[in-house]
C-alpha cells in the first residue's frame, strides 16, 4: 500500500479522534438544558408566529407555558380549546376556559348612511389619513377605510367591501390574533366573545358626539338615546360618552335592544330571520 | 447673491396677487374665535354667553407660558362659546360673536402715523406681546414672547427678519412689505430692543425686487438693519435655512437657532409687534392672501380673526367650478381643508384654491434609486430611505435616522420622478418618533 495513503488515513484518523473528545467535554461543559416538553407543546401549536398571544412567535409561548406554574394569561386564541388542552395535558395541568373571540367593526357608515363630505387622494394608509384630518365624511370617529387592517391580517380573514368601503371579517378564518385590533389607528376593531353558533349583538358604532351631531354625521350612528339600555333586562348594556356599549358576558342574544334600536346601530349578526319585522336590520347583519 | 447651500427645489412660483393691493375685507355679520390659534396650551374663554364685547377686548386668558391671549376681533354680543370644527374636521373650542357695529376698545391707538420711538423696557415689550396674543404669523403661528424670552445662559447677537416668502402663490408678506415698510422696520427695532442686539438682516427672495429696494430705502433712516437680496429657491422661508444663507451658521441637529445666537421672526410678526407694541393694539386681524389660477377676484385681505372662511372666499370670486383642492397656506406645506366652513385664525398666510386638474396626485410608482431626493433635501437628510423605514413602522431606526430633523417642506415629494408619497410616511416618521422619545423621557 502506498506509504502516503497510509499516513493521511492515519493521521486524519488521529485529528478526528482528538477533537471529538474535545467537542465531547466542551458539548458536556456548555450544555444547556432544555425542557423536552417545549417542543412537545409547540407541535401543538399552530406555528402560524402570529403574535395573539403576545408572545413574539409560538415557541415563546411554549417557553412560557413550560416556565410558568398556572395558566395564568397565557392563550393561544388561534389554537384555541384544543391547542390548550394538549398542552395542559403535556404538563399535567388544567387548561383555563377562554371564551373564543371573534374580531368585530366597530363602525357600519356605508357611503348610503354616511355620506361623502370630502375626497382623500394620499397614501392609502389609515395610519396617514388619520394624522391629516376625521375621514372622508363628517364623523371623525369611524373607519377610514384604508384597509390597515385587511394589510395586517395575516389568517386572509378580512377584505375590504368595495361597495361599502368597510373592513369584512370572515368569522370562519378569523383566528381573533388582534393584529388587526392593533393596526386600525383608531381602534375601531373589537374582539368579541363568540357567541353560540357565532351569534353576536353588538353596537356598530363609535361616534362620541351628541346624538343630533352623531346623527348629522351618519344615519347609523348611535346617538346615546338609552332606549336599548331601558330594554335590556340583563344589565349588559352601558351608555359611555354618548354611546352603547354591550357587555358580550352579560348578554343573552335575546335581540330585544336590536329591535329598539331607533338608528340601527345595534347589529345582530347570524341570527335567523325574523318572522315579522325588522327589514333594514337584516341588511346591516352582512357586515 | 446669498443662499442656503444644500439642497432646495424652485417650484412654479405662481405669484398671481403680487400687484394686488391689501384690500379691507368688511366686517362679518358674525365671527367664531377659536380660544386655540397657536401651538401650545388653548387659552381659558374669559368672556360668558350674552357678553357684550368691543373689537379689542380680551375674551380668552393665556393659558401658561406656552399660550398666549385671543382677543375680539369685532364689536358685539356673545351668542355662545362651543365647539367648533376646524379645517381637518376636529373639534376645538370656539367663541361665537354676534356683530354690531365697529366699536374699538379705547386703548387702542388708531392713529396711523408712525411712531418710531419705543421707551418700553426689555421686559415691557415681551409682556406686551403676551398681552397683545402675538404669534408668528409665517404659519406655524409659534408663541412670540416664547422666541423673545432668550433663555438663560444664551446670547442672541443677530436678528433676522424673514422676508422671503418662497411658498409659490402666497404675497400677503409681499404686499405688507411694500405698503407697511416703516411700521415693519419700527417693529424690527423694537423686536431688536426687546432681544438687546444691535444687528437685525432682512432677508428678502431676488423675486421681490420692489420690496427690497422699498425697505432698503427706508432702512437707512434705521439703524443696525440691514435689508439682504436672496437667491430664490425653495424652501429659503424655513428658520435654519435663512439662518445659513444669512449668517453662514448652522443650526445643529436637535437645537435651536438661539443656541447659535439668532432669533428669527416674520416680517407680519414684525407688524404685529409694531401694532401691538406702539398702538396697543391685539392681534385680531391679518392679511390673507386668497388665490388660484381661476379665481376671478385674486388678492391679498385684510381680515378678522373669526370670519368665516366661505366669506373670505367669495369676497374673492367665490370658488371657481373647477375647484378640486382649498389648500390651507401655501401648495408646498400647506393643508387641503375638507370642511370649508371655518374661521380665519392667526396662522393663515394664505388660502390656494387649486383646479381639479392640478391637484390630484399621480400613482405612486417604485422607487428606481435615484437619489433626486437626497440631492434636494434641505437638511441633507435621506428621504427614501426615512419614508421606507416609516412605512415598515421601524420608526426608532428612523429616529437614528434623523427623521425629526425633517422640517416637512415637502422637497422630496415634489422631486420625486416616480411619485412617491415620500411625505407623507416621513411625516407619520417624525411624529411617532417624537412621541416615543417624549414618552422615554
Amino acid at each position: 500500500m502506498n506509504s502516503t495513503v497510509l499516513i493521511t488515513v492515519v493521521s486524519l484518523s488521529l485529528l478526528a479522534l482528538v477533537s471529538s473528545v474535545i467537542l465531547y467535554f466542551v458539548a458536556q461543559k456548555f450544555k444547556v438544558f432544555e425542557d423536552p416538553r417545549i417542543d412537545e407543546i409547540q407541535a401543538f401549536l399552530p406555528s402560524a408566529n402570529c403574535g395573539g398571544c403576545g408572545f413574539a412567535g409560538c415557541r415563546n409561548l411554549a417557553e412560557a407555558m413550560v416556565r410558568s406554574d398556572s395558566f395564568e394569561g397565557l392563550n393561544c386564541p388561534v389554537g384555541g380549546e384544543a391547542a390548550m388542552k394538549e398542552a395542559a395535558r403535556i404538563l399535567g395541568k388544567v387548561a383555563p376556559v377562554v371564551d373564543p373571540t371573534v374580531a368585530v367593526v366597530l363602525c357600519n357608515g356605508t357611503p348610503e348612511s354616511r355620506p361623502r363630505t370630502s375626497r382623500y387622494d394620499g397614501t392609502a394608509d389609515c395610519r396617514i389619513s388619520n394624522s391629516l384630518y376625521i375621514g372622508e365624511s363628517d364623523c371623525s370617529y369611524g373607519c377610514i377605510g384604508n384597509g390597515d387592517c385587511v394589510r395586517s391580517c395575516t389568517f386572509g380573514a378580512m377584505y375590504l367591501d368595495e361597495r361599502t368601503g368597510l373592513p369584512v371579517v370572515i368569522d370562519e378564518k378569523c383566528v381573533s390574533c388582534g393584529a388587526c385590533v392593533k393596526a386600525c389607528p383608531r381602534h375601531r376593531i373589537e374582539l368579541r366573545k363568540k357567541g353560540k353558533k357565532d351569534r353576536k349583538i353588538y353596537v356598530a358604532c363609535s361616534n362620541c358626539d351628541k346624538g343630533g351631531a352623531a346623527r348629522r354625521a351618519c344615519k347609523v350612528a348611535c346617538i346615546g338615546c338609552n332606549k336599548c339600555v331601558n330594554v335590556c333586562k340583563f344589565g349588559a348594556i352601558t351608555i359611555e360618552n354618548n354611546l352603547a356599549y354591550i357587555d358580550a358576558s352579560k348578554c343573552t342574544l335575546c335581540r330585544k335592544c336590536v329591535a329598539e334600536c331607533p338608528t340601527n346601530a345595534i347589529v345582530e349578526v347570524n341570527f335567523p330571520p325574523r318572522v315579522s319585522k325588522a327589514e333594514p336590520v337584516e341588511e346591516n347583519a352582512s357586515i | 447673491m446669498k443662499t442656503f447651500p444644500s439642497g432646495g427645489v424652485h417650484p412654479p412660483e405662481n405669484k398671481l396677487t403680487a400687484e394686488v393691493p391689501i384690500e379691507v375685507l368688511p366686517v362679518p355679520e358674525k365671527v367664531v374665535i377659536p380660544v386655540s390659534q397657536h401651538i401650545g396650551t388653548p387659552a381659558v374663554p374669559v368672556v360668558e354667553k350674552g357678553d357684550k364685547v368691543r373689537t379689542g377686548q380680551l375674551i380668552a386668558r393665556g393659558n401658561g407660558f406656552m399660550s398666549t391671549n385671543i382677543h375680539s376681533s369685532v364689536s358685539g354680543t356673545v351668542s355662545k362659546i362651543e365647539s367648533v370644527l376646524d379645517g381637518t374636521g376636529f373639534r376645538q373650542t370656539a367663541v361665537f360673536i354676534d356683530v354690531a357695529g365697529d366699536d374699538w376698545a379705547e386703548t387702542i391707538d388708531r392713529d396711523q402715523k408712525v411712531n418710531r420711538e419705543c421707551n418700553l423696557s426689555k421686559e415691557e415689550i415681551v409682556g406686551k406681546c403676551y398681552e397683545c396674543g402675538i404669534v408668528g404669523l409665517g404659519g406655524a403661528a409659534f408663541p412670540s414672547h416664547v422666541k423673545l424670552t432668550v433663555p438663560e445662559g444664551k446670547k442672541c447677537e443677530v436678528l433676522i427678519i424673514n422676508g422671503v416668502e418662497c411658498e409659490p402663490y402666497l404675497t400677503s408678506d409681499h404686499r405688507l412689505m411694500l405698503e407697511k415698510g416703516e411700521e415693519i422696520l419700527a417693529g424690527v427695532s423694537v423686536l431688536m430692543k426687546a432681544l438687546g442686539v444691535t444687528k437685525a438682516m432682512i432677508g428678502i427672495e431676488n423675486n421681490k425686487l420692489n420690496a427690497i429696494s422699498h425697505l432698503t430705502e427706508i432702512s437707512r433712516s434705521f439703524t443696525g438693519i440691514t435689508v439682504h437680496p436672496l437667491k430664490v429657491k425653495y424652501p429659503q422661508g424655513a428658520e435654519k435655512q435663512l439662518i445659513r444663507a444669512l449668517t453662514g451658521r448652522e443650526v445643529p441637529s436637535g437645537h435651536l437657532p438661539i443656541d447659535v445666537g439668532v432669533v428669527v421672526q416674520n416680517i407680519a410678526t414684525a407688524f404685529a409687534v409694531y401694532e401691538a407694541v406702539q398702538k396697543n393694539k391685539p392681534l385680531f386681524e391679518r392679511v390673507v392672501t386668497v388665490t388660484g389660477k381661476d379665481v376671478t377676484r385674486p388678492g391679498n385681505y385684510l381680515v378678522r380673526t373669526g370670519t368665516s372662511l366661505l366669506k373670505l372666499i367669495d369676497a374673492a370670486g367665490g370658488r371657481p367650478e373647477s375647484t378640486g383642492k382649498v389648500v390651507n397656506g401655501g401648495p408646498m406645506m400647506g393643508k387641503a381643508i375638507s370642511n370649508m366652513d371655518i374661521p380665519v385664525v392667526k396662522g393663515m398666510s394664505g388660502i390656494v384654491v387649486l383646479p381639479e386638474n392640478e391637484s390630484l396626485r399621480n400613482a405612486a410608482m417604485p422607487c428606481i434609486r435615484c437619489s433626486k431626493c437626497i440631492s434636494v433635501c434641505p437638511m441633507n437628510l435621506e428621504p427614501y430611505l426615512l419614508a421606507a423605514l416609516s412605512e415598515k413602522s421601524m420608526f426608532d431606526k428612523a429616529a437614528g435616522e434623523r427623521i425629526t430633523d425633517c422640517m416637512e417642506c415637502g422637497s422630496c415629494s415634489f422631486t420625486c420622478p416616480a411619485n412617491r408619497p415620500l411625505l407623507d410616511y416621513i411625516r407619520l416618521g417624525k411624529s411617532t418618533a417624537m412621541k416615543m422619545a417624549r414618552e422615554k423621557k
